[in-house]
């Protein structure tokens, strides 16, 4: 007979989500020099980080966090808080999900859109921290625009599943998962799709 | 990993009881077939029958009224399907009612084969209820008509433990020509069960909630109901549900209702106490919580907290890490992304679902384990809330400035 394991998910999530790193004490983040907040609270999980930066370097010298989230979004956000430490703010800023899932040992499939909110206000931050500094020119906007929060799915996203093949709503879900938590990027999706399937394919 | 088990999700599952684990034991050499002729099949035969008549008296039923089928879910499948069947030619008298009437809080076994009938052109509606989980009974006669042919409603909810007043809602049920079916996988072995002063048509049981094996159910079909297999093509159980007889489970099912009687009555009032212990205890040393679920009319074993501003598989794990296990109505936990539909259908946010636990204790269950969950959960909500964005003692959200 097997054996349960010791634990749901991998040994370096649980050692994480035993002792988290670098967790925001209180409320104040006035010491900070920047702060980012993403995610709602009705689909389950939300993510504030603060940073302190190095002004002469641009480097980022503390991060700190608060989550409302479960066992993969607190370890993967305290995994995060620890590898963006030293980095320069534009480095910091491409560190990807997949990045702080295989630092975490890995994460099944369905726990991936718990992990994606420490790297999402993490970018917040830094672009909150140029805005505070007068430097407008170097807030990065995402490149693609983010359509379901939930399953952090953009414009791109889409337009690759329509060139892959989507044609309805609910291939553009089977292929993106897309509209699958709290449902309210159905509108923005279905006329992207239909924008998309015109300029490609003239439907 | 701590020294201290505790093992508070009864309602998903129970060990067996000692009494079913060594009976089982003893038939394990026990193979035979009982649709054999010979001396083998004989000695399976006598005891499913042997089984069948302890369901029957645990419940009040004829023995004949008893069919055994693989799971609760199962039973529940083959009432509504069969219901589709009764709309049809092959159950005469019923073809016109074409409706049936549910809860928004049944398991998903009978929600999601509703929406399934709902797709092969039966009607289908939802009863609502309220914060504590009861049906509205006007709401349901409004609902009730000729062409109501099934109505379905669970005894005891699984998730919150709220038990619905069976009885009547039996009565209205039959005064307007409908069928009633209930679901008592919950109720079965924890409440008093009687199929006729319940007055119900169907009633679903399963094994494994009541210290019996996984793998095995019973589904009573009053004498004279209209009837349609699911699983077709063998003669067992009179024909309505074919396959070969589970026998070591049929013999565990047995066992296990027979050991309900013995130890049921005296059990509720313990576990009553160590619900009002766990509730007070969680109460008195946690600020912001609610509980969910009837104040009263609930199951004795069942206690259902959300807490604010901390999400429930974060809790789940760390009383895991420290020996004590529970469920969540939290989606991270379940694989979909959804909160328990139970808790929304009462009307709590989607934050307060996603932040529930339950706590279902049993027949095992000690006054010193409710005591370590009491000295353990406080530590682990308050670092959870340490941690939480949408936590400020209070209530106010950060997330909301």
């Amino acid at each position: 007979m097997l054996q349960a394991g010791e634990w749901a998910y991998s040994e370096t999530l649980k050692e994480h989500f035993m002792n988290p790193k670098n967790i925001l004490q209180g409320e104040n983040t006035d010491d900070f020099d920047g702060v980012g907040m993403e995610g709602n609270l009705q689909c389950g999980d939300q993510m504030m980080v603060v940073i302190k930066v190095d002004k002469e370097k641009d480097i980022i010298t503390d991060c700190q966090w608060k989550t409302y989230g479960c066992a993969s979004a607190i370890a993967s956000t305290s995994v995060l808080s620890e590898m963006v430490k030293g980095r320069t703010l534009d480095a910091a800023f491409h560190i990807s999900p997949k990045e702080v899932a295989q630092e975490l040992g890995g994460l099944p499939d369905h726990k991936i859109h718990c992990s994606v909110l420490g790297d999402k206000a993490l970018r917040a931050a830094i672009n909150n921290y140029y805005t505070r500094n007068g430097k407008e020119d170097k807030v990065k906007q995402e490149q693609a625009k983010v359509i379901c929060q939930c399953m952090s799915i953009t414009d791109l996203d889409i337009e690759d599943a329509v060139l892959e093949g989507a044609r309805t709503y609910f291939e553009l879900q089977e292929r993106t998962k897309l509209g699958t938590v709290c449902g309210q990027c159905k509108d923005e999706a279905e006329l992207l799709l239909e924008k998309f399937k015109h300029i490609h394919f003239g439907a | 990993m701590a020294d201290m088990k505790v093992y508070f999700d009864n309602n998903a599952t129970t060990p067996l009881h000692p009494e079913v684990k060594k009976e089982m034991i003893a038939a394990m050499e026990m193979f035979g077939n009982p649709s054999s002729m010979h001396s083998y099949g004989r000695e399976a035969r006598a005891n499913v029958e042997d089984a069948r008549q302890k369901v029957a008296a645990f419940i009040g039923a004829d023995e004949r009224e008893i069919i055994f089928v693989g799971s609760g879910s199962e039973a529940n499948n083959t009432v509504l399907s069969l219901f589709v069947c009764g709309t049809s030619q092959c159950i005469a008298g019923s073809k016109m009612r074409s409706t049936i009437i549910t809860t928004k809080i049944e398991h998903p076994c009978v929600l999601e084969t509703s929406e399934c009938l709902a797709h092969r052109g039966v009607r289908v509606k939802y009863l609502d209820v309220d914060r504590y989980g009861k049906i509205d009974l006007d709401q349901l006669a409004g609902m009730l008509g000729d062409d109501v042919g099934l109505v379905s409603v669970m005894m005891a909810n699984n998730e919150i433990g709220t038990l619905q007043d069976i009885e009547a809602i039996s009565r209205m049920v039959h005064e307007s020509g409908a069928l009633m079916h209930t679901d008592a996988v919950q109720a079965i072995g924890k409440v008093p069960v009687d199929v006729r002063q319940l007055g119900v048509d169907f009633l679903t049981i399963s094994a494994h909630k009541i210290y019996g094996p996984k793998g095995i159910g019973a589904l009573f079909v009053k004498k004279g109901t209209p009837y349609c297999p699911l699983i077709r093509g063998g003669h067992q159980e009179q024909g309505r549900r074919a396959g070969t007889e589970n026998t070591l489970g049929i013999l565990g099912l047995g066992r296990a209702v027979e050991m309900r009687t013995l130890e049921m009555p005296e059990e509720e009032e313990r576990l009553l106490d160590l619900k009002q212990t766990l509730k007070k205890g969680i109460e008195e040393r946690i600020d912001d919580i609610y509980f969910n679920g009837h104040p009263t009319d609930s199951l004795a074993s069942t206690l259902n907290v959300s807490f604010t501003g901390v999400e429930g598989e974060a809790i789940l794990l760390y009383l895991d890490l420290e020996g004590i296990a529970v469920s969540t109505g939290s989606a991270c936990a379940s694989g979909s992304l959804d909160p328990s539909h139970v808790l929304l259908a009462t009307g709590v946010d989607a934050e307060l679902a996603h932040g529930s636990i339950r706590f279902s204790m049993g027949r095992e269950s000690s006054m010193q384990e409710v005591e370590y969950v009491i000295d353990v959960l406080p530590p682990i909500i308050q670092r959870i809330r340490n941690m939480s964005t949408a936590y400020i003692k209070g209530g106010l959200h950060a997330a909301s400035r």
